[in-house]
């Protein structure tokens, strides 16, 4: 009976509208609990479920992000109170129990920018969890897709054309895909090198989160900025983000023998004259994955320009195609000096 | 007395059941043909614990998107592979995903379906120990096309690998590919009108046997390749395999290693070390029976190793072979030596030992760095005394009780 009495109360008081009103906060014992409720709701992550009113530790940004069918996304963090994530000296950002990672996806010129879906990772005691919520209709809540499912999506992408498809919004497993480290889900975007905070977030709020701020460093360029970093640079942070979370020595493409983290030297196991492993048609009848000087004589731009399943890469969260990190690619590609045949 | 020890025995039967069968293992039925039958069938595969079975109704299963599964010891059964009364799952339509099936657990049993037609690989395993694929139809029922996905069934780093009775078709790479695993067994199996009809690569220890490979580009293939985690393919043995009528025109995407098998190839062995190829049945291979070559392309891999070693070829009947070498040059050869090639080719890179009464042609090019052109066909003899016979692979009971 408890929970309801409480309930009942703080809708009384809601109700009311009289002073000394709780505040919306988080379920924690549901985070950290081992259920997977059906609606998006029941965590309490933004008040009055609005995901315009995120309950967040801190919201981010990064500087090179996942392209996902052009979809704006909005992320925070919920760190439980009196906890701090730490930052380590590679970079990697060690959250503690308790903390959700919220990113929803939607476009502004569809429903109003109100997202299609919210996804969760959630740490509990025994590991990170993944689950996708999808908005209902009403926009009133967000329900448990544990099955992943396609929803049909309009909109126009920055440089002015239009798409319309069959958006996929991932299933569990899917989510553990990319999110995956040996075997385990990781979290993949917020990693000191590529996270940024708010600049209107205090030195002292950024203290009651992270164990060291003074270690979060955004070093890698934002993709489409010059100004950021050179062109083999933003190259290294656009392969970074949308394909070394499975292109690395533990990750979902370990066999492929492709390496593509920020880390990673630009050599064979780059791409570099790499001929195809296991690519079938991926290979598009080209001899390697990066033929310097050669982008289209590169299977990596062809199965990034593609949207067939077989052929394009990422494998998973990709209906059109980032025209727009594909040039990037082919211009880096095109400026290395041709190999010597 | 008699009575204690049926108790004692009923005892134990009782405590048998309870800890060989889970109190939670269930089995999760799913019906095929429903509008949400692709949703219901990906959750049944999420929501299922370890020790159920998910039981896939019969019908046709018509697919948009590639299934999953990440939890260990789950079987997926079907009713049958076969068009009318199977469980058909039916990826035509397919949007997304590199395969039709991904496993990523341990202990898995897949039994009793068909993939057919998806877009990238039929069903592919990765980090799925002791994993079983039994009675399965992985196929492209337009038959060999370009565009059709790579591996039928793909098992990739992967330890204790077993594939048995399993159908394979028009693949575009490799019907039955391993990949990077060890202890595997593949026997029993049929492949057919794939480029390759069974692959091994980059794989240690395996056993391929009792199997069909017929109709394909090359009918079954040994290899090892260079930048790749787990390479240094080695103990393989080939054995009891009926190989024949490889003469389908390679259809592979240009660029893969397995474009450049010629067509009429019966085993190729590649740059590994200690393979046996024995007690097969070959016939109708118009280039070779069994070839041995070295890894003859440019790389930059300091471990890697790009020879033949220790290969035997012993004790294989050899049907008609040779008469049509579909290599640069093969022509001319054959036309010299009266119309065919010796049933046994070599590229002279290496060593291997062939006790079959049949000629060998070597094509003595033992630096894998010379090109081709500069072959100097000679026919030679390369017999000798082998290595000892390798073990034969056990899989753990475990494995072999889910097919019994």
């Amino acid at each position: 009976m408890k929970p309801v009495v409480v309930a009942l109360a703080a809708a009384l008081l809601f109700a009311s509208g009289a002073g000394g009103v709780a505040p919306p906060a988080v379920d924690q014992a549901l985070v950290d609990g081992d259920t997977m409720p059906p609606k998006l709701s029941a965590f309490g992550l933004f008040a009055g479920n609005d995901p315009a009113r995120p309950i967040a530790s801190f919201a981010y940004t990064l500087n090179t992000p996942l392209f996902s069918d052009y979809a704006e996304k909005h992320r925070f963090v919920s760190i439980p109170a009196g906890k701090k994530a730490e930052v380590a000296d590679d970079g990697t950002i060690a959250f503690p129990v308790g903390t959700v990672i919220v990113k929803s996806f939607g476009w502004h010129d569809r429903n109003g920018g109100r997202p299609v879906e919210t996804r969760l990772l959630i740490h509990r005691a025994k590991g990170w969890v993944a689950l996708p919520y999808i908005w209902d209709a009403d926009g009133k809540d967000a329900s448990l897709a544990i099955a992943g499912r396609r929803v049909p999506v309009s909109f126009e992408s920055p440089g002015g054309g239009a798409h319309s498809i069959q958006y996929g919004v991932p299933n569990k497993n899917q989510c553990k895909e990319c999110h995956s480290r040996a075997g385990a889900i990781v979290p993949i975007g917020p990693k000191a090198r590529n996270l940024v905070l708010p600049a209107t977030m205090s030195a002292d709020a950024k203290r009651l989160w992270f164990d060291r701020p003074e270690a979060l460093k955004p070093v890698m360029p934002r993709w489409d900025d010059p100004a950021s970093g050179s062109l083999q640079d933003r190259a290294r942070a656009y392969l970074d983000v949308n394909c070394a979370h499975c292109h690395n020595p533990e990750g979902s493409a370990s066999n492929s023998g492709l390496f593509l983290r920020w880390t990673d030297p630009v050599n064979v196991n780059y791409g570099i004259g790499k001929r195809p492993t296991a690519a079938g048609r991926g290979s598009g009848g080209m001899d390697f994955a990066i033929a310097p000087g050669e982008p289209d004589r590169s299977f990596l731009i062809y199965r990034l320009e593609s949207t067939e399943p077989g052929i394009a890469m990422p494998e998973l969260g990709r209906s059109t195609v980032h025209k727009e990190g594909a040039a990037l690619l082919r211009q880096w590609i095109a400026e290395m000096p041709k190999a010597s045949h | 007395m008699r009575f204690q020890r049926l108790r004692q025995a009923a005892t134990l039967c009782f405590v048998a059941a309870f800890v060989a069968v889970p109190a939670a293992a269930k089995t999760i039925s799913v019906k095929a043909g429903t509008p949400d039958a692709n949703e219901k069938l990906q959750e049944a595969l999420i929501l299922a614990e370890p020790g159920d079975t998910v039981e896939l109704g019969a019908g046709v299963w018509k697919l948009t998107d590639g299934l999953s599964l990440d939890v260990d010891n789950v079987t997926v059964r079907g009713a049958g592979t076969k068009d009318g009364a199977g469980s058909i799952l039916d990826f035509s339509g397919q949007q997304g995903a590199g395969e039709g099936l991904l496993v990523t657990s341990d202990d898995v049993f897949l039994t009793n379906f068909a993939v057919l037609n998806t877009k990238g690989d039929g069903i592919k395993s990765k980090g799925a120990n002791r994993i079983v694929y039994h009675q399965l139809r992985v196929e492209w029922t337009a038959g060999p096309k370009e565009t059709n996905g790579a591996y039928g069934v793909y098992p990739v780093e992967s330890s204790d690998v077993l594939i048995d009775s399993v159908y394979v078709r028009g693949a575009s790479d490799a019907g039955i590919y391993v990949g990077q695993s060890k202890n595997i067994v593949v026997r029993e199996s049929i492949a057919t009108e794939n480029v390759a009809g069974i692959e091994i690569e980059n794989s240690f220890d395996a056993d391929v046997h009792d199997n069909i490979a017929a109709k394909n580009t090359g009918g079954i293939l040994v290899f090892d390749l260079p930048s790749l985690p787990q390479q240094g393919g080695h103990n393989v043995r080939v054995f009891e395999n009926i190989v024949s009528d490889n003469s389908t025109p390679n259809f592979a995407p240009k660029g893969n290693i397995v474009a450049s098998v010629p067509t009429g190839t019966g085993v190729l062995v590649m740059a590994n070390r200690n393979v046996e190829v024995f007690g097969n049945v070959f016939d109708q291979n118009g280039t070779a029976n069994v070839m041995i070559v070295g890894y003859r392309y440019d790389h930059k891999d300091p471990n890697y190793q790009p020879l033949p070693k220790a290969i035997v070829v012993r004790g294989n009947q050899h049907g008609k072979a040779g008469y049509a070498p579909a290599f640069d040059g093969g022509a001319q050869i054959a036309a010299a030596m009266g119309g065919a090639i010796p049933p046994v080719l070599w590229d002279g890179a290496g060593d291997a030992i062939v006790l079959d009464e049949v000629g060998v042609l070597s094509l003595n090019l033992p630096d894998v760095k010379t090109p081709r052109d500069q072959a100097k066909p000679t026919p030679v003899t390369l017999k000798g005394t082998p290595p000892a016979a390798l073990p034969e692979i056990k899989l753990p009971a475990s494995m072999e009780a889910k097919v019994q």
